[in-house]
């Protein structure tokens, strides 16, 4: 019964395709696969902003929205239905375009955001035997469409002529050039690891049990190390705080967006956040088994339900991590790319290898695990250095 | 042909006229982007995987990337005033249509070219990834080597911070 929960969807499409005639069936397969997409993300979208609103609200001890309910009755589902108003209010809104504005590149900057970003959830797994295009290539495919948010980020801060929409493009670039280096290295071990580049045979290789606790990556000490690096960098190339500086709206207005507004500024909010749906779902893909459960007896739930869990979580954390730590300056992030995630990447990647030259041997715990504290002790101690950490010293506040 | 490749082929061409021929050096960059993709979008076409996620990653990615930063980085926002098309294009396009015939002529007519094409080999990312490691391995470890020895030396010459002393004599 509970295998049938978890294949319910694969059977319903199944029984949907037995009404189309066999010639349409293909295609008819292909769209239904791809129309969930701009459906279920975008509601989790929805949704989320409202999560984030009322987690914020907690962090910082107010209430955050809790009016907006069901029209015409007084209940106010905690402030539940306050998307509903926002998702109007963005598309009734005027769209206006700067005089100087580049007008072609201001216009297509958001939809070129949104296009690779909905093309990356194609290889991404949602659950046992859901993913839409089972590429051979799929993490080199991720990483790839990844690579072309850049351009529109540029387009957008270009087209705009406005002083703070270029920086903000500017320092977004340099930023997501930065970090997509660690990004990439960390992802590297696992696919050294698996030997693969196929994100079902990844979790595939993660989903067997041993005294009743899964053989996730994250459980091995290069891989934890590799999740803390990819949780950072996917931090950093979804521009979310304390890696904000892109839009860092209290230096530079909103950045690259600046000169946006109503549906075209709801497009780079959705497709900032589609962004990060997708870099957590592949994160959690390499580290935390993907769909797949903790404990062998937590199985019978369904892999749906354990991937939009996870995925939960993890928007859960990152809203966290926004209530919580103050924004860098542009200084500190790149030098925490360059100087500290970068080495502890590289070397993160010589620990996967002694992890798995030494094969079953238990001693690898301590080799690989001793080459990751000593590195991490010394990098800090490295970059500690310099610094005259101490009591802060206010140039001309004071 | 099949529709696909007509659709990718036309929109390639016309990018790549229109980066010859625009006079925004940055709508240039921008429609050389749209070569770069329509390149891609042709070797995924045609079952190259590999090359065309490739294509994607490092020209889409970074070399694009490139281009627009040394573009906005040396010149300023002023696009030119002088015609893109220059008065000795004429003479131009007659020679590069008499190298271009000249080349394939000979190209065509060359004993060295198989006559029959050959059927094209199955190639999978893992047919790729199986050759470079076991026949190419030496070459892709070299590389590895020598992109890695880049990338350190480039955080070497980062980490060395000059002190330097500002206008009202405080150290930075």
């Amino acid at each position: 019964m509970f295998d049938q929960l978890d294949q319910i969807f694969v059977t319903l499409k199944h029984l949907l395709m037995g009404y189309v005639p066999e010639r349409w069936q293909p295609l008819v397969s292909a769209v239904i696969s791809i129309a969930l997409i701009p459906v279920i993300f975008p509601g989790l979208f929805s949704i989320v902003t409202i999560l984030e609103r009322k987690g914020l609200g907690r962090i910082q001890n107010r209430p955050g929205p809790n009016r907006v309910g069901i029209p015409f009755t007084k209940i106010r589902l905690a402030g539940f239905g306050q998307f509903i108003p926002d998702g109007v209010k963005m598309l009734t809104k005027e769209d206006i375009v700067p005089r100087a504005a580049d007008k072609v590149v201001h216009f297509l900057a958001p939809v070129v955001m949104l296009i690779p970003v909905l093309l990356a959830y194609s290889v991404l797994p949602f659950g046992k035997n859901m993913t839409i295009a089972d590429f051979d290539a799929g993490v080199l495919f991720f990483f790839a469409v990844g690579g072309a948010v850049e351009v529109s980020v540029f387009m957008a801060g270009w087209s705009s002529r406005n002083k703070y929409s270029l920086l903000g493009a500017m320092r977004a670039i340099a930023q997501m050039v930065s970090y997509e280096i660690p990004l990439i290295l960390s992802a590297v071990t696992v696919i050294m690891i698996a030997g693969s580049l196929n994100l079902s045979e990844i979790i595939a290789k993660q989903n067997h049990y041993t005294a009743g606790i899964a053989h996730w990556y994250v459980f091995t000490p290069w891989g934890f190390v590799g999740f803390i690096l990819f949780l950072i960098a996917s931090l950093a190339e979804s521009n979310r705080t304390p890696f904000d500086l892109p839009e860092a709206e209290s230096e530079i207005i909103a950045g690259y967006f600046t000169e946006y507004s109503g549906f075209k500024f709801a497009l780079f909010f959705l497709a900032e956040y589609l962004g990060m749906f997708a870099i957590c779902t592949l994160g959690m893909t390499l580290f935390l088994g993907g769909w797949t459960a903790p404990f062998a007896c937590l199985t019978w739930i369904p892999s749906w339900a354990w991937f939009f869990g996870k995925l939960l979580a993890f928007v859960f954390l990152f809203i966290w991590i926004r209530g919580t730590l103050p924004r860098l300056r542009m200084d500190q992030l790149m030098n925490f790319a360059w100087k500290f995630m970068l080495p502890m990447a590289l070397i993160n990647i010589v620990a996967a290898g002694v992890w798995h030259f030494m094969g079953a041997d238990s001693l690898r715990w301590v080799y690989s695990g001793g080459i990751l504290a000593v590195a991490y002790a010394l990098l800090g101690r490295g970059l500690m250095n310099k610094q005259k950490l101490g009591k802060r010293t206010y140039r001309y506040a004071e | 042909m099949s529709l696909p490749f007509l659709i990718t082929a036309i929109v390639t061409l016309f990018a790549a006229a229109a980066a010859m021929s625009l006079r925004n050096l940055v709508h240039c960059a921008l429609s050389f982007v749209v070569v770069f993709a329509g390149l891609a979008a042709m070797y995924l076409q045609l079952g190259a995987q590999f090359v065309g996620f490739a294509q994607i990653l490092v020209y889409v990615g970074a070399v694009a990337i490139l281009i627009v930063f040394a573009i906005l980085l040396t010149r300023s926002g002023e696009t030119p005033n002088q015609a893109v098309i220059a008065p000795g294009w004429f003479y131009g396009i007659a020679i590069s249509a008499v190298v271009f015939t000249m080349l394939g002529w000979s190209v065509l007519n060359s004993k060295t070219l198989p006559k029959e094409i050959a059927a094209a080999p199955e190639t999978s990312v893992k047919n790729i990834g199986d050759v470079l490691m076991n026949k190419y391995v030496l070459p892709l470890e070299l590389i590895g080597l020598l992109l890695t020895a880049a990338m350190i030396g480039a955080v070497i010459i980062a980490l060395k911070e000059p002190s330097k002393t500002d206008n009202a004599g405080r150290k930075s």
